[in-house]
C-alpha cells in the first residue's frame, strides 16, 4: 500500500495544480503577514481563506484527480492488488498532498510570523479540512461515472457546507430564539466540518467572547480540553464516514 | 484614663474634673517634650497641618456626635473646656506619639510567651517584638497604641477560633506577621486584622492565609494597608469573606497588596477619599475590586486578573481610575470593569485585556473614558441605553471580537479619535484620520444580543457577508453610534 | 485453466453478458471476437475482476476468483486504451509495477528490448504517443512471465512493424504453454496467431470453435469470410 501511495503522491506532487495551489497559499499567507501589522489579524484573514479555499480546492481537485486516474486505477485493479488498498492509497495520496500543500503554503508562514497555539489550531483545522473534503470528493466521484456530474456534486457539497448550511442553521436559531438552543447549536455545528474547523480556531482567538455564554455544557466545552478533543474527534469522524461509504461503493464498482 | 490617646467613654462631670487635672500635668510634660522632639523629628508646618486635620476630622466630626453629652455640657464654660481638652489631646498626641517607652519581646523563652500577654502588659507606645515562632492565639484585643512587629515572620494561628488582631484605638502598627486559619462564621466577620473605630493604624508586610476576612477596617480613617499578601482558600461566596474590606472608612491608603482566593479582593463600602494603588487582585471568586457609595477614590496602577466576575463598581461618583490593568476575566457575568450608576468619573490609561466584556456600563453618565487600550476582549464595550453623556476618546481597540455592543440607538455618547483595528476606511487628505466614520456596532453583534447561541457562527462566511452588507447599507445597526474621526495609527500608550 | 460458468452482467436494462460459459486451457490462444458492444471487453474485465458479474462463477486454476485479487498475479493484461499517470516517467512505471508484483519469477524483458523502451525511460507517460503507450502496455503485460496473457485489441494503434513483433511474441509465449486471450477485429491477425475463436453477439454466446473447424464448416480459406458466414447462420 505504501508503494502505491508513494507513486500516487509522486504523480500529484509533480502536477502543476498542486504546485500552483501551494504557491498561491504561500504567497497569500506571506502577503497577509507582511501587509498586516498585527499578526493576529493576519491569522483571522487566513482563517477565512482556510474555511473557504481549502474545502473548495480539496473537493474540486480530489474529484478531478479521481476521474483523471480512472485508467491508472484500472491498471492497478488488473494487478494483484486489493481494491480497498488501491482506493485508500489514492485517497491518502490526494489528501496527503493537499494537506502538505496547505502546511507548506499556510502552516510555514503562520508558524514563522505568528508562532503559537492559534496558528497550530489554524493549521490543524486546515489539514483536517483537506482530508475531509478529499473524502467527500471521492464520495462524489464514485457516485457517478460522469466527470461533469461528479464535479457538479462536489461543488454543491462545497456550497452547502460553506454557506448554505450556516445560513439555514442561523435562520433556525433566529426563528426559535425563545427556546434554549445551546445543546442544539453544538449538535448542529458538529454536522458541518467547516464549522468544526472554525470553532477550533475560535476556541483560541475568541475565547473571551465564547466564555460569555451561560450553560454548563458550553462552559465545559470551551473551558478545557474536552471541547478540543470533541471537535477533533468529530473531524476524524467526518473524514471516516464519507470515505467509508465511498470505499464500499468503489469496491463494488465496475470499471 | 491614663492614656491620653484613648478616647474617654463618657464625659461625666467627674471625668471632666479628672481630665482637668490631667491637663495641667500634661501641659507641663508637653512643654518639656515639645521642644526636644519637635526639633528632632518634625517640621513645624507638618505638625500644624496634621494637628489641625486631626482635630477637625477625627475629634469633632467623627467622635463627638457619637457621645451622649451630659446636660452639664450645655454650660458654655464646660463646652469650652471640653474643646480645649480636645485641642490639648491632639497636641500631646503628636508630641508623644513618636516615642515608645519600651520593647517587649515575645518568644518561647522570653518574658512573654504569648502575644496576648505582651499586649496586655504593654504601656501605650511600647513596641512588642514578636520573635520568629509559631503562636496559637486568637482574638487579641489591642486598645492602646502599640507597635506589633514580627521579627522573622512569626506565625499566629487562630486554629479556626475567631479572629486574630482586633484593634480599637489609634496609632497601632501591625507589621511582619504571618496570620492564618481565621474562623468562618455566618454571624460575625472574623478577620485576621480588624480595625474598629481606629485611626492611623498601619498594617504592613503581613502574610494572611486562609482567613475568613483578611484585613477589615470599620469606621476608621487615615489608615495604611500596604505590602500585605492576603491569600484565601474560598470555595463559595457565602463561606468566604473579603481580603481587604473597608466600611465607613475614609482617607485610607491601600497599596502594594496581593489579594487572592477570597470573595472580593478589595471591597469598599461608604469609603471616601481613599487611594488604592499598585495592588494585585487575582483569583478571587467574586470581584477583584468591588465598591459602592465610595466617592472620590483614586485607583491607580492596580492589576485585577482572573477574578470570578472581574471588577464591579456601583453607585459612586467622582472616581479616578488610571493605569490599571483588567485582564482575563472570563464568564457569562464577568467584566473587566462593570460600571453601574457611576458618574462624573475619569477612566484613563487603563488596559483591558482578554475579558469577556472589557467595560460593561449601565446607568453611567458623564464619564471620560480615554486613552485606554482594549485588546482581545469578547466585547470591548457594552454600553446600555441607560448611559448618556459619556465620552470615549483616544482609546485603542484591538483584536476584540466585538468592539461595541448596545441596545440603544441614541446619540448621547460620544466616540472620537479612537483607533479601531477593524476600520477599513481610507485617508485621502493624509491627516491620519479616516475620511469615513467607523461604526463599531456590527450587525452580527445585534444578532448575538438576540440569539446568544449564534455566537458559534462567529467568523463564518455567512456572518462576514452579513456584516459587510450591513456596512454598505446600514439598516439595523444604530445610525448615530459612530466614530467620525477614527485614527489610522494605533496610539502608543505607556500604561504602566 | 480458466472456467466461466453462466456469467451474466447487465448495466441497467442493457444485458451485456448473458449466461456465458466457457473453458480456456493452457497452451491455447483464444481470440474473442464479436461486433462492437458485444461484451468482449466486459467479459475480459470480469475475468480481471474489474467488473463484478451479476451472477455466475469464474474459476482460475479451479479456484473461484470473484472478489479475490491474489489470482491476478497469474495474469498479464494489456488494456484496450492505455492511459497512465501523466506525470510519471516510463522508468518509474516499470519500477512501480515490479514493486507491486514482487514477482520472483524471471522477468521477461524481451519486448522492452525489441520496442526500445529504455529510450523513452526518461519521458513522462503523458507525453508519449498512443502507439508508444501501447508498446509500454504490451511490454508490461509480458514482463512478469505470467501463465495467462489477456490482450484487449493489442495491435490497435501499433505500427505494422511493432504489430509483427507482438504477434511473434504471442506465438512464442503460446509455445511456452501459456493461455493467451486476445480480443481483436483484425481477422488476418487472428488467423496468424489464434487457435480458437470465441464469438459473442449482443452478450450472447455464439460459437467457440477452432479456426480449422470453422474453415472446414464454412468451406472458406479466408477466416474473415468464414466468420461472416458463421455469423450469418
Amino acid at each position: 500500500m505504501n508503494k502505491i501511495i508513494k507513486y500516487v503522491l509522486y504523480d500529484i506532487l509533480r502536477s502543476r495544480t498542486i504546485i500552483g495551489y501551494t504557491a498561491f497559499l504561500f504567497l497569500m499567507s506571506f502577503g497577509l503577514f507582511n501587509l498586516e501589522s498585527d499578526p493576529t489579524k493576519a491569522v483571522l484573514s487566513l482563517l477565512n481563506v482556510v474555511l473557504l479555499i481549502v474545502p473548495l480546492i480539496s473537493i474540486i481537485f480530489g474529484t478531478i484527480h479521481f476521474y483523471n486516474s480512472t485508467e491508472f486505477i484500472e491498471l492497478l485493479v488488473s494487478q494483484p492488488i486489493n481494491r480497498r488498498k488501491i482506493f485508500l492509497s489514492e485517497y491518502l495520496g490526494v489528501a496527503l498532498s493537499l494537506a502538505m500543500a496547505f502546511v507548506v503554503g499556510v502552516g510555514v508562514p503562520a508558524m514563522l510570523f505568528n508562532p503559537g497555539p492559534t496558528s497550530i489550531y489554524l493549521v490543524t483545522s486546515g489539514v483536517f479540512l483537506s482530508f475531509i473534503f478529499t473524502s467527500l470528493a471521492f464520495l462524489a466521484s464514485v457516485l457517478t461515472r460522469d466527470k461533469a456530474k461528479g464535479i457538479g456534486i462536489a461543488l454543491m457539497l462545497w456550497f452547502y457546507f460553506s454557506l448554505l448550511y450556516d445560513g439555514i442553521v442561523m435562520f433556525i436559531l433566529f426563528y426559535f430564539a425563545d427556546y434554549p438552543l445551546d445543546n442544539a447549536t453544538l449538535l448542529l455545528l458538529s454536522l458541518n466540518p467547516i464549522d468544526l474547523g472554525r470553532v477550533l480556531v475560535l476556541l483560541n482567538i475568541d475565547v473571551s467572547a465564547l466564555m460569555g455564554y451561560t450553560g454548563a455544557l458550553y462552559k465545559s466545552f470551551f473551558g478545557n480540553w474536552v471541547g478540543i478533543a470533541l471537535a477533533f474527534g468529530l473531524m476524524v469522524i467526518w473524514v471516516m464516514v464519507p470515505l467509508f461509504f465511498a470505499q464500499r461503493k468503489f469496491v463494488k464498482k465496475d470499471l | 484614663m491614663k492614656d491620653p490617646n484613648s478616647c474617654p467613654a463618657v464625659f461625666t462631670p467627674k471625668s471632666i474634673a479628672f481630665l482637668d487635672n490631667l491637663m495641667n500635668r500634661q501641659l507641663k510634660q508637653a512643654a518639656m517634650n515639645f521642644s526636644r522632639i519637635f526639633k528632632k523629628r518634625f517640621s513645624l508646618p507638618l505638625v500644624l497641618t496634621n494637628g489641625f486635620r486631626q482635630l477637625k476630622m477625627k475629634r469633632l466630626n467623627l467622635y463627638l456626635p457619637k457621645y451622649s453629652l451630659p446636660s452639664a455640657l450645655a454650660d458654655g464654660l464646660l463646652t469650652l473646656k471640653c474643646s480645649a481638652l480636645f485641642l490639648l489631646f491632639s497636641l500631646t498626641f503628636f508630641v508623644l506619639n513618636p516615642t515608645h517607652a519600651a520593647d517587649l519581646k515575645v518568644c518561647k523563652t522570653c518574658d512573654y510567651k504569648t502575644v496576648t500577654s505582651a499586649v496586655n502588659a504593654a504601656k501605650p507606645h511600647d513596641r512588642i517584638l514578636v520573635q520568629k515562632g509559631y503562636y496559637t492565639e486568637s482574638n487579641i484585643q489591642i486598645k492602646k497604641p502599640v507597635q506589633l512587629i514580627g521579627v522573622g515572620k512569626p506565625v499566629i494561628d487562630a486554629k479556626n477560633k475567631g479572629g486574630i488582631f482586633q484593634v480599637e484605638t489609634r496609632h497601632v502598627v501591625i507589621k511582619g506577621f504571618e496570620l492564618q486559619n481565621v474562623e468562618v462564621s455566618y454571624m460575625r466577620d472574623y478577620s485576621a486584622i480588624k480595625v474598629y473605630e481606629g485611626a492611623h493604624v498601619t498594617i504592613t508586610d503581613n502574610h494572611i492565609k486562609n482567613a475568613f476576612f483578611g484585613i477589615y477596617l470599620q469606621r476608621t480613617d487615615s489608615c495604611t494597608v500596604s505590602r500585605n499578601i492576603v491569600e484565601g482558600e474560598a470555595r463559595t461566596e457565602t463561606t468566604s469573606g473579603n481580603a481587604i474590606h473597608l466600611w465607613y472608612s475614609d482617607f485610607i491608603k491601600i497599596s502594594d497588596n496581593k489579594t487572592s482566593g477570597h470573595r472580593d479582593g478589595i471591597y469598599l463600602e461608604f469609603a471616601k477619599r481613599c487611594t488604592i494603588k499598585d495592588n494585585l487582585s487575582f483569583g478571587n471568586i467574586r470581584y477583584g475590586l468591588h465598591f459602592m457609595f465610595s466617592d472620590g477614590n483614586v485607583y491607580t496602577h492596580n492589576t485585577f486578573r482572573n477574578n470570578g466576575a472581574g471588577v464591579a463598581v456601583m453607585y459612586t461618583r467622582d472616581i479616578v481610575m488610571k493605569h490599571n490593568t483588567f485582564e482575563h476575566n472570563w464568564g457569562p457575568a464577568a467584566y473587566g470593569l462593570l460600571l453601574k450608576d457611576i458618574s462624573r468619573s475619569t477612566i484613563s490609561n487603563n488596559r483591558f485585556i482578554k475579558n469577556t466584556a472589557g467595560i460593561y456600563m449601565e446607568g453611567s453618565t458623564y464619564l471620560h473614558i480615554e486613552k485606554n487600550t482594549f485588546q482581545g476582549n469578547g466585547w470591548a464595550l457594552r454600553v446600555l441605553s441607560s448611559c448618556s453623556e459619556d465620552t470615549f476618546r483616544l482609546n485603542n481597540f484591538m483584536s476584540n471580537t466585538f468592539d461595541v455592543s448596545t441596545n440603544a440607538n441614541s446619540a448621547s455618547n460620544y466616540f472620537s479619535h479612537n483607533y479601531w483595528d477593524k476600520y477599513e476606511g481610507y485617508d485621502l487628505n493624509k491627516d491620519k484620520i479616516g475620511d469615513v466614520p467607523y461604526r463599531p456596532v456590527s450587525l452580527f453583534s445585534l444578532v448575538v444580543e438576540r440569539v446568544p447561541s449564534s455566537i458559534m457562527f462567529l467568523r463564518s462566511f455567512i456572518v462576514d457577508l452579513m456584516d459587510r452588507m450591513e456596512k454598505v447599507i446600514p439598516s439595523f445597526t444604530p445610525e448615530m453610534l459612530k466614530d467620525d474621526s477614527p485614527v489610522l495609527r494605533q496610539y502608543a500608550y505607556d500604561h504602566a | 485453466m480458466i472456467t466461466l460458468e453462466n456469467l451474466s452482467k447487465s448495466y441497467g436494462k442493457l444485458q451485456v453478458l448473458n449466461n456465458i460459459s466457457a473453458q480456456f486451457n493452457a497452451g491455447q490462444v483464444v481470440s474473442i471476437i464479436g461486433p462492437n458492444g458485444s461484451g468482449k471487453t466486459t467479459m475480459i474485465k470480469c475475468l480481471l475482476g474489474m467488473v463484478l458479474p451479476d451472477s455466475g462463477r469464474i474459476m482460475v486454476d479451479g479456484a473461484p476468483v470473484i472478489k479475490q485479487w491474489e489470482y491476478r498475479s497469474k495474469i498479464g493484461y494489456m488494456p484496450q486504451i492505455s492511459r497512465f499517470p501523466e506525470n510519471m516517467k516510463v522508468e518509474q512505471l516499470f519500477k512501480m509495477m515490479r514493486d507491486i508484483r514482487k514477482s520472483n519469477k524471471v522477468l521477461d524483458e524481451e519486448l522492452i528490448g525489441q520496442y526500445n523502451i529504455p529510450a523513452m525511460f526518461q519521458k513522462s507517460l503523458g507525453s508519449l504517443s498512443g502507439g508508444n503507450k501501447q508498446k509500454v502496455s504490451a511490454a508490461l503485460a509480458c514482463l512478469f512471465n505470467t501463465e495467462i496473457l489477456v490482450l484487449d485489441e493489442p495491435t490497435a494503434g501499433l505500427d505494422p512493424l511493432s504489430s509483427e513483433i507482438l504477434k511473434t511474441k504471442i506465438l512464442k509465449e503460446k509455445n511456452k504453454g501459456k493461455l493467451i486471450l486476445i480480443s481483436s477485429h483484425i481477422m488476418s491477425e487472428i488467423d496468424e496467431v489464434a487457435d480458437d475463436i470465441f464469438c459473442l453477439v449482443d452478450g450472447n454466446f455464439r460459437f467457440y470453435q477452432s479456426i480449422e473447424s470453422i474453415k472446414e464448416i464454412t468451406q472458406e480459406a479466408r477466416l474473415g469470410k468464414a466468420i461472416a458466414k458463421m455469423m450469418a447462420v
